[in-house]
């Protein structure tokens, strides 16, 4: 976990509101897949950083790639962004998938929205990912997941896939997983951890929340948990230090 | 010129430079120990610790406002007997002074923590809670109302092996009456300010931004009504005041020591750089060597 200035290589548009962002960092061979980075804006007004998780990291160049979504002016000063600026960063924070553990294993790659980006970063770690979207109608990284894996798309409008959620694609697809890794809106985690139960595969979950910190200091972005916590010794671990990442079957959704 | 003093003294206390965390922000210190050396720092004051663990309120517990954050954490903490076994041992390994910040809903529960730190080897002081918007009773419910700020400030003072700092509510119409209570019951010294209570709506969604309704505003938004009253409760007590609310650099911090307080605590601005204590102790002696003052002690209250 580092604080740095990081290079702004390359950044665009690729779909609306949404942005793939290469940043030049020191820690891009430090970071595992599901985890995060905080981004800082660059207007002392705007005093907390945003969680952004990472989507793709190379080694080799030292890079990481973020893709975003505006979703206030925090993001939206990030997305003005170009090759050359540069931004204030922190990670790779958090704890991420247990992908060595199913490294061999058909892993079903799940992600509605704008938890789909780390996905990519998941199976670039895996011998045989399938993955799961959802989107409400424009679709995105739809080609980058393609590159990766065999893909089952769900649209809300049914513009493409199926009609409807994941779990509907999941289902009408008759898609086959030793174990689901996914990222997404509450009610598609909710409705995740309900069918991995029923398939009786385990289900791993990225869990979101208002964050302050982003390093487990101010105990902002807790989740209900069936064990108690280590940190508090209550029901409530820390999203950002203890996660973002759980065992579904470990949390309230 | 010679290298300027930098030691102030809080009840018998020596810290070697006035800056201190604000509790709450900086849990009890383990997560910021990757990031700098806490000996550097005047003290740790760790977060609010209660008799037993508090789960705290639901989320959303945070949001940020304009120079600002709100929060209802609602005081999670694990409880005296896991600080004492865990906490305590960790911190103990630090050349810096350990303040353990105590919250309760009730006087007895704040005198059980009180009486299990008593025997407790390296805490240096306490700073008692009396005023956390976020939780029902306790809290603020004491922090508001003169003579219960002195009942529960003699209470602990009573039983108490530390010195005592009373942390004192902003959500007051005469804040020189609260201090002056304090100072009545028996306290070593006052720590103001603790978040002004707020609200924002996400009018997106047509809801609260916060679970809670309510929380406590800090950050720079609140720095001018800080240092407001910093000034007038160190102008109304004879004990040392602790500043604090929205200090983000070593200019903020020389602020509140000019209003009068003789040390200062560091809390939102944690969230955004994690070594701001350090360059603040560093810049606020950069500041006495450009102005060739000896010791930081000169500019306690300079400006009365």
């Amino acid at each position: 976990m580092v604080k740095e200035i990081a290079e702004v290589v390359y950044q665009s548009e690729i779909a609306t509101d949404i942005y793939s962002m290469l940043l030049k960092v020191t820690f891009a061979r430090d970071a595992v897949p599901g985890q995060f980075v905080s981004l800082y804006s660059a207007d002392g007004s705007r005093l907390l950083p945003r969680p952004i998780s990472i989507c793709e990291t190379d080694a080799g160049s030292g890079t990481i790639r973020l893709v975003y979504r505006i979703a206030g002016k925090g993001t939206k000063e990030f997305s003005g962004l170009e090759g050359g600026d540069r931004i204030e960063i922190l990670g790779p924070l958090g704890n991420g998938f247990p992908i060595d553990e199913y490294k061999d294993k058909r892993v079903l790659l799940v992600g509605g929205g704008i938890g789909i980006p780390p996905l990519l970063c998941c199976a670039d770690s895996l011998e045989e990912p399938v993955f799961a979207v959802g989107y409400r109608s424009e679709t995105y990284l739809l080609e980058d997941l393609k590159k990766r894996g065999e893909v089952h798309v769900a649209t809300e409008d049914g513009s493409l896939g199926t009609a409807g959620n994941v779990i509907d694609a999941i289902k009408a697809d008759s898609v086959k997983a030793d174990v689901i890794m996914s990222c997404g809106p509450m009610p598609m985690l909710r409705a995740l951890k309900a069918y991995a139960a029923e398939a009786g595969i385990p289900c791993y979950v990225s869990m979101e929340e208002r964050m302050a910190c982003g390093i487990g200091v101010c105990l902002g972005c807790v989740c209900g948990t069936e064990h108690v916590d280590e940190h508090s010794h209550v029901n409530n671990a820390r999203i950002c230090k203890d996660g973002p990442v759980f065992d579904a079957k470990e949390v309230t959704l | 010129m010679t290298e300027p003093n930098m030691a102030v003294s809080i009840a018998g206390v020596t810290l070697k430079n006035p800056v201190m965390t604000a509790s709450g922000t900086f849990g009890s210190g383990m997560e910021y120990s990757e990031f700098f050396d806490l000996s550097k720092l005047g003290a740790v004051v760790t977060k609010g610790v209660a008799d037993v663990p508090w789960a705290g309120n639901p989320t959303p517990r945070v949001c940020e406002t304009a120079s600002g954050m709100l929060n209802a954490i609602g005081l999670q903490n694990p409880g005296i007997d896991v600080f004492c076994e865990r906490d305590l041992p960790f911190l103990r390994k630090y050349d810096t002074n350990i303040i353990v910040n105590v919250c309760g809903h009730s006087k007895e529960e704040y005198l059980r923590v009180v009486d299990r730190l008593a025997d407790e080897e390296g805490v240096a002081l306490l700073e008692i809670n009396i005023s956390c918007p976020n939780v029902k009773q306790g809290g603020i419910a004491f922090g508001t109302d003169p003579r219960a700020v002195e009942e529960i400030t003699r209470a602990v003072k009573a039983r108490a092996k530390q010195p005592i700092i009373m942390k004192l509510s902003p959500n007051v119409t005469d804040i020189k009456v609260m201090a002056k209570a304090a100072e009545a019951g028996g306290a070593d010294a006052i720590s103001l300010i603790n978040t002004l209570t707020g609200m924002k709506i996400d009018i997106e969604r047509g809801r609260f931004a916060l679970a809670n309704r309510t929380g406590g505003l800090s950050g720079p938004a609140i720095k001018p009504v800080a240092v407001r009253m910093v000034y007038e409760a160190s102008g109304a007590v004879s004990i040392p005041v602790i500043g604090m609310g929205g200090i983000t650099c070593a200019d903020d911090a020389i602020e509140f020591m000019m209003a009068g307080a003789r040390a200062v605590s560091v809390g939102t601005a944690n969230f955004r750089n994690p070594t701001v204590t350090v360059e603040i102790a560093e810049g606020i002696r950069d500041f006495l060597v450009r102005k060739n003052i000896p010791d930081v002690g000169e500019i306690i209250g300079c400006v009365r």
